[in-house]
């Protein structure tokens, strides 16, 4: 019994000691991610900095015209902005009426039998690579817009992005859904006892009490817009310009870095740099949009 | 009488009604988008895709003639860099994830950790493929024969894409490990490093295989971080050792996928067809498994 305690006590005390190293070794594991950001924000940031060496960082900002490879060359990168922007406004258009209204179903009407083939299917349709949703807007969207508008070339903006709009539905549906349920029944009860019908409860006391929550949605689910690559460099087009007509092939800045990965470019060439100065303008943008969501968040929250 | 009263105090009842009900079916509609999108677009793959595929589809190598292009060396690539990555973010994720569940007191530093793992959820993707691409492939990897455009250079920038995934997955695992097993060992006189590697991780590993095999499936349809460390497309062999060029599915499908000709068409959606059976299959082992296990914490 005393030599059954004895050594227990030796183990403990010995592997205290080890105890001790273990949690430095986890604490090291856990400032990976604090090196992951130190090192993506240094590279990009060491990489554009050779790149502003040759071209000024105005004309980089202000230009409307970019042809890095072809001569004359020119380096403004507002046209891949521009196509950025315009396929991340068209999926908008697509994802936030349609993923609200399908997080409004969810919460307030569905039965649970239905809530529960509807939201597995919707996590399937967010676990799908964006390869596939490329050739998607590619052989189908496309061809069926074409029946339409019978003068829309293949690659085109609004085929990817009413896909990319698709694609985000079920972040903007689950992240509304989950702002929605926390709201208190007693306030819907309240707003039935006065005499109101399910839909005025739904869009007047269940959204506005959610908004922050579901405009967090909305932002969360446009920054992933921005930064999808995949998609919109098989379906949109490999074409920068300074164009805000939909049927137009554009390029967004994502198809652009993929476009020039793909060529080897060779390292420290001023077109290996254009990569990282444009990456940097789209880590930029979508920290902007995150932090912007993040804040709405914490700053807008009701707390019942 | 009363429905008299009603009225009077709500004259548009009715139209109140009338416009629930229009409300009432385009959220249903909306709902059933995404179920429609799903169908069409699997109809569309495999009405694309399934005359393409055979044996010799899946066993062979690419060629520049569709008949007898495969993907195997892209199939692989992706079977390779899974579990390379898988054994570079396991190790890490728990580790993370046990600092931050067990030990980590609340002070700034984890606040900063926990605002950071969330906010590199954000980042897109190919940002990890330029990080790869300079840190791993250029700056760290000195020639072909170290790093440079490998496999390794591969799964360590897929690993810095998945890791916040495989933490917040196993974060979740140990928080569910209820208190009461801790206690236990507290009372029975282990320290907490004990506790933690004979009682929390013990209980905790199913919920993070699940999670890992997720992030797993999250990392095998990326395609723009490979892009950026492997750019080569077309290969012709598996690779052999960690320090091997690769090629992965969703690269070799872009590659089919850009070409004009229907044929490389068909060839692309046959490559979709496989990535998601094997998609499916890692889900499905992922649902498998937490059953077991929620079965197995119940009794």
């Amino acid at each position: 019994m005393i030599e059954d305690q004895s050594s227990f006590t030796k183990r403990s005390r010995g592997s205290s000691l080890e105890g001790s190293i273990v949690k430095y070794i986890f604490l090291a594991c856990a400032s990976l991610s604090i090196l992951t950001t130190l090192a993506i924000l240094l590279t990009l940031s060491y990489q554009a900095y050779e790149f502003f060496k040759e071209i000024s960082i105005i004309e980089f900002l202000t230009g409307t015209r970019w042809t890095p490879i072809l001569k004359p060359r020119s380096y403004g990168v507002l046209p891949l902005v521009s196509g950025t922007l315009l396929v991340t406004v068209i999926a908008a258009m697509v994802a936030i009426p349609i993923g609200l209204s399908t997080a409004i179903f969810l919460s307030e009407y569905a039965p649970d039998w239905l809530r529960r083939i509807i939201k597995p299917i919707l996590e399937v349709l967010a676990g799908i690579p964006t390869v596939v949703y490329g050739y998607f807007a590619l052989t189908f969207v496309t061809p069926l817009l074409q029946v339409f508008l019978p003068d829309l070339i293949i690659f085109n903006a609004l085929s990817a992005g009413i896909v990319m709009g698709v694609m985000i539905i079920p972040m903007v549906s689950s992240l509304s859904e989950d702002a929605m349920i926390s709201v208190p029944r007693s306030l819907r009860e309240g707003a039935y006892a006065l005499g109101a019908t399910r839909y005025e409860v739904s869009l007047r006391i269940v959204v506005p009490a959610a908004l922050s929550g579901i405009i967090a949605a909305f932002i969360i689910a446009i920054s992933r817009a921005i930064g999808e690559t995949m998609l919109v460099t098989i379906a949109a087009g490999a074409t920068p310009k300074m164009t805000f007509d939909p049927t137009e092939s554009i390029q967004t800045m994502t198809a652009y870095i993929v476009q020039l990965a793909l060529g080897e470019a060779p390292v420290g060439s001023l077109e290996y740099n254009t990569i990282f100065a444009v990456a940097l303008v789209l880590f930029a943008l979508t920290l902007l949009m995150n932090l912007l969501g993040f804040w709405i968040v914490t700053r807008f929250r009701e707390e019942y | 009488m009363s429905s008299n009263s009603h009225n009077s105090i709500n004259p548009n009842r009715r139209s109140r009604v009338i416009i629930g009900n229009i409300v009432y079916v385009l959220f249903l509609l909306s709902g059933v988008v995404g179920i429609v999108g799903l169908i069409v677009l699997i109809i569309d793959v495999l009405t694309g895709g399934l005359p393409w595929m055979s044996w010799h589809f899946i066993f062979d190598y690419p060629s520049r003639k569709p008949a007898e292009a495969g993907l195997f060396s892209a199939l692989m690539g992706t079977v390779w860099l899974m579990f390379m990555t898988a054994l570079i973010t396991v190790p890490i994720g728990v580790c993370a994830a046990i600092y931050l569940e067990e030990y980590a007191p609340r002070n700034l530093l984890t606040r900063i950790i926990e605002i950071n793992v969330a906010n590199l959820a954000g980042v897109p993707s190919i940002v990890y493929g330029l990080l790869g691409l300079s840190l791993f492939v250029y700056y760290i990897g000195t020639s072909d024969q170290f790093l440079g455009r490998s496999v390794l250079a591969g799964a360590m920038t897929l690993s810095l894409l998945v890791l916040p995934i495989v933490i917040l997955a196993s974060r979740e695992a140990i928080r569910a490990v209820p208190n009461s097993y801790r206690e236990g060992a507290y009372a029975m006189g282990a320290d907490q490093w004990q506790v933690i590697k004979g009682v929390v991780l013990p209980s905790a590993i199913p919920g993070i295989l699940t999670g890992t095999i997720l992030a797993m499936s999250r990392a095998i349809g990326e395609a723009a971080p490979v892009i950026a460390i492997s750019a080569l497309v077309y290969l012709t062999f598996i690779p052999s050792h960690p320090m091997d060029r690769f090629t992965v599915l969703p690269i070799q499908i872009y590659n089919w996928v850009s070409r004009p000709q229907d044929e490389f068409r068909g060839l692309a959606a046959a490559g979709i067809i496989v990535m998601l059976v094997l998609l499916l299959s890692m889900n499905a082992i992922a649902v498998f498994l937490r059953n077991k296990y929620q079965k197995r914490s119940e009794e």
